[in-house]
């Protein structure tokens, strides 16, 4: 935050400050308002039987017994409410030859993984639907599971859809200049490796969550549910259950985690509105944790074979993958899982300069829960494979691993830099962000420590990773290839009678501090006090129309879209104060609520007063003089296809050599997300993703048999980050703002989860090296690691 | 499954009667029952500590607990907690370090750093760690949590410190604020 004074420098900003979120009193105080939390007359709550294999043919369905329960209101099978809803089939035009079979939201003739929804009790409490789920009798006929992506992806293996010629849902390749022939010649090392990422999932704390209500006599349903896409769940409930879309309205309240899991169109969610619409009557349902674990989205899954080569100068001189993922029966709706794959294609090795590049991706259906996006979408692989290559090929040619960066990152001075993969970037500062990385971790001192520790039979590792992060993205993500999914998001500002701003914006809060950094910006973009500013985000009926937060949008397009509005609106009111002040409007400006003169800072006019006059003594205003006091302003990305962030993050660990436990002593981060607007909302998302990476990269995985029986379906089971084993983590900002906008902001949301995989990864290897050993699965387990270390014993 | 059992029970200073399931558990009761949903249920087994509350002067899972075993109890939940001093300053502490993001882990988090405080804790950070590691959290990464529970703690020492040094000063009590008035 050095530097010349800027235009967010005036007295009384807030844009670039620590602001304490207004409403995280309320959540302290137990006041929250999350959907569980919603009482409704007349509510009735619905539980699901699902299926208990992963592929099998439904042959009869008995609800008899479930019905005669007292308190069950409804019993429904597959086609009482697949008939009251029109397929939806998850590909986009952009991803050329995708394709996906049509959904419905429950199995009918045949069930494609366990935890897919059959029947629906609705009863009196979610205790009751649970009991008739228990009499609810299901005659299956097994079919063969089709679980290991790579056997999925053979021809002749079993099909999960028979109308498909094969299990592949979408391949693509990217070619740039010649790698194989690059790859030649007496001074060029080559390194290649196979690396495994497990599947993990988001594990929201408050998990999936609805409660619909539908009025037959004005035909309006209103969705409460826990997302962050409100416009787009409207869109697809209106196309789906076919309703006019002004008459559906979507409520997102307070959202107790997201990440990306509540960003889809769910089977049970979609059936939860049809309920109501037959019943009449409001239903909620909460998915429980085994439910959560077994039907949120996964992620990940991959298996990347990757080859790198550098010349003796350790200059990379082409890089070739190709990675198979596997994505469960159907692909999600409406944003597609091929979408991590191809971020993967398009962005590995994309901090460095490389001519020379193959990759090839192959998508397959698989009899497992379905996979699509989850926080950092691709990036945890993409950073892993080729900094892991990275970091490999340099020992083999005893370079240093910040050595071999320096002479491969993009130049700081060189942007912009269009990508081998056609990815555009611009105002990136790798070098300076690895400098102040170096300078901050006291790099050159670790590595005198390692030396020692070794010697003593302790082993450290110090692992760095250079990244990117796809932010603030264009309609060229999803909207170019037909999903109704907004890239422009709009913000509308309101002055009232008492001189308080209302702000409502089109991107939405689930924790990040949204509704602050808005406030922040209308506050000081229009000059009142932050208390008079009140934000709306989350509600269909309130809100202009837009995307939501996902991707890392919300900071830099919704923030923008609020300084444009509340610059407009700042403009109208000095209109009309000028006119009653009978002076020039470009004399005034408003400074913390009141209108003063800009020559000498007298004060003219409280801004309540105006509200006053504009709302109730409309007769001293001189006819011609027609107020709106509110503005409108809708802003979209139009100059690159994305908004690239850069990161260098680097790990200190320990690995036990006896147990094979890791212990994470460090973590650093240096990120550019551009304009920090409050640094310790910022701060704090790197954290919390960088953890979330720590979780994928040592502990989280959905762990399948072969039969396709997910074996670790609780809390207990599935392992998270929890407090004794994570570091404190150190942060520092190199600021580029992006002048794509007036903000200049870029996103922050992901880096850290996008990253730390990779730090990890390079740093376990680093420890593990003099043993003359490596691992390149994640995660990273005891387990994993004691088969690394003695593969001969175990 | 469906009998029913009648308990009474105090909670947050309010005398309570019900007819309840014997099935029903207490946090269910709490929420579905009183209308008190700032206790949060995360995973119905008692791994994740949304739902920790005060039974009694313990802090239980409100999840592992069946509503007719709260009979006769004192339940303090979460919209509670700021009338005892050491819950105000806790949640004060979470605003200003940012301790929460989504807040459906705070209610849990919270009475875990209130245990953690009136017991006597350091403000040692791997100490504070072991103890809030019964309570998930996935938005903050935990830092901020540590911060601000450590910093309650730090103010009471420091406030010890003075109250040595300046004789007459008022004794800083753990207790219930209203005991104390």
């Amino acid at each position: 935050m050095s530097g010349p004074l800027h235009k967010f420098d005036r007295p009384n900003s807030y844009i670039g400050r620590s602001v304490v979120r207004p409403d995280a009193k309320r959540l302290v105080e137990g006041q929250g308002n999350y959907v569980d939390d919603l009482q409704l007359p007349r509510m009735v709550h619905a539980a699901f039987v699902r299926s208990p294999y992963a592929h099998a043919k439904i042959i009869s369905i008995d609800t008899s017994n479930a019905k005669s329960v007292t308190g069950v209101v409804a019993v429904f099978v597959g086609n009482d409410i697949n008939s009251q809803v029109k397929p939806w089939t998850a590909t986009l035009t952009h991803l050329k030859g995708m394709r996906s079979p049509p959904q419905l939201p429950l199995a009918d003739a045949v069930a494609r993984w366990q935890g897919e929804p059959i029947v629906m009790v609705v009863a009196q409490s979610r205790a009751i639907a649970e009991d008739a789920c228990e009499l609810v009798e299901i005659e299956f006929e097994p079919l063969e599971p089709v679980c290991n992506t790579e056997i999925a992806a053979q021809r002749g293996t079993p099909l999960i859809h028979p109308e498909l010629d094969s299990n592949v849902a979408w391949e693509r390749e990217v070619v740039a200049g010649d790698a194989d022939t690059a790859m030649q010649g007496s001074d060029i090392t080559t390194l290649e490796r196979t690396f495994h990422f497990g599947r993990h999932t988001g594990v929201t704390l408050e998990s999936r969550s609805v409660v619909t209500e539908f009025n037959k006599s004005d035909d309006t349903l209103v969705f409460h549910y826990s997302g962050q896409a409100p416009h787009m769940m409207q869109a697809v409930l209106s196309k789906h259950l076919q309703l006019p879309e002004e008459n559906v309205r979507v409520v997102a309240r307070d959202v107790g985690g997201s990440f990306g899991i509540k960003i889809h169109t769910y089977g049970d969610e979609i059936a939860t509105a049809v309920a109501a619409r037959l019943l009449c009557r409001p239903v909620k349902f909460i998915a429980d944790r085994l439910e959560s674990f077994s039907s949120d989205i996964h992620a990940r899954e991959h298996r990347v074979h990757g080859k790198i080569a550098v010349n003796k100068n350790g200059e990379i001189v082409a890089l070739t993958f190709d990675d198979v993922t596997g994505i469960g029966p159907y692909s999600m709706y409406p944003r597609t899982s091929a979408i991590e794959c191809n971020q993967i294609l398009n962005l590995t090795g994309a901090p460095y300069k490389i001519e020379n590049y193959y990759a090839k991706g192959t998508v397959v259906f698989q009899n497992k829960n379905m996979m699509c996006q989850y926080r950092a979408v691709g990036h945890p692989v993409a950073m892993a494979v080729c900094d892991s290559l990275i970091e490999d090929v340099a020992h083999e040619i005893n370079m240093d691993v910040v050595d071999i960066r320096r002479r491969n990152l993009i130049a700081d001075d060189a942007y912009p830099v269009t990508s081998a993969t056609g990815m555009k970037f611009n105002e990136l500062s790798h070098h300076q962000s690895l400098d102040s990385l170096i300078a901050m971790m006291n790099y050159d001192q670790l590595r005198n420590d390692q030396k020692s520790d070794r010697a003593a039979g302790i082993y450290r590792g110090i692992g760095l990773v250079s990244m990117v992060e796809v932010t603030n993205p264009s309609p060229m993500f999803y909207g170019v290839g037909g999903a109704p999914i907004a890239a422009q998001d709009g913000a509308s500002i309101r002055l009232d009678a008492a001189g308080a701003l209302h702000v409502s914006c089109s991107v939405t809060e689930q924790g990040q501090g949204t509704n602050t950094i808005l406030a922040q910006i209308a506050a000081e973009v229009f000059g009142v006090d932050i208390d008079r500013v009140k934000v709306t985000t989350g509600d269909t009926a309130n809100v202009p129309y837009g995307g939501g937060t996902w991707a890392s949008r919300g900071a830099g397009i919704g923030g923008e879209s609020v300084l444009l509005a509340a610059k407009a609106l700042k403009d109208q009111v000095l209109d009309v104060a000028a006119s009653i002040l009978q002076t020039s409007a470009d004399s005034l400006d408003i400074d913390a609520g009141t209108v003063i003169n800009i020559a000498d800072g007298a004060e003219r006019m409280d801004l309540g007063e105006l509200g006053k006059i504009v709302y109730y003594r409309a007769n001293e205003l001189p006819p011609d003089i027609k107020p709106e006091l509110i503005a409108t302003r809708h802003y979209r990305v139009t100059d690159y296809p994305f908004v690239f962030t850069n990161s260098a993050m680097a790990a200190h660990v320990e690995v036990d050599v006896e147990t094979g436990f890791v212990k994470v002593l460090d973590f650093w981060v240096v990120e550019d997300c551009g304009r920090v607007i409050n640094p310790k909302l910022v701060d704090e998302q790197i954290r919390g993703g960088v953890v979330q990476g720590i979780g994928g990269a040592l502990y989280e995985e959905c762990l399948y048999d072969d039969d396709g029986q997910l074996l670790n379906a609780t809390m207990a089971d599935y392992l998270v980050p929890m407090a004794a084993e994570m570091p404190d983590i150190h942060i520092l900002h190199v600021e580029t703002p992006t002048t794509t906008s007036n903000l200049g902001a870029k996103g922050a949301g992901e880096a850290g989860t996008g990253g730390a995989p990779a730090a990890i990864l390079n740093a376990v290897n680093d420890a593990l090296r003099p043993l003359d050993t490596a691992i390149h699965q994640m995660p990273m387990t005891p387990e994993r690691i004691l088969k690394a270390l003695y593969p001969d014993k175990l | 499954m469906s009998q029913k059992t009648n308990i009474a029970l105090s909670v947050n200073g309010e005398q309570v009667q019900a007819s309840v399931p014997a099935r029903l558990n207490l946090v269910d009761f709490l929420r579905d029952h009183l209308g008190l949903t700032g206790s949060h249920v995360g995973c119905e087994q008692g791994a994740c500590g949304a739902c920790t509350l005060s039974v009694d002067g313990v802090m239980v899972r409100g999840c592992l607990m069946l509503a007719v075993q709260a009979d006769g109890a004192n339940i303090i939940t979460v919209e509670a907690f700021g009338e005892s001093v050491t819950g105000e300053q806790l949640q004060q502490s979470f605003v200003e370090h940012n301790a929460l993001q989504c807040g459906f882990c705070t209610p849990g988090m919270l009475a875990s750093g209130i245990d953690y405080i009136e017991s006597g804790g350091s403000t040692d950070r791997t100490h504070i760690r072991k103890h809030i590691s019964g309570n998930y959290c996935r938005c903050t990464g935990y830092q901020s949590i540590v911060d601000a529970i450590a910093s309650v703690v730090e103010g009471r020492n420091s406030l010890a410190v003075e109250t040595k040094q300046t004789p007459g000063a008022e004794e800083s009590g753990t207790s219930n604020k209203r005991a104390g008035e």
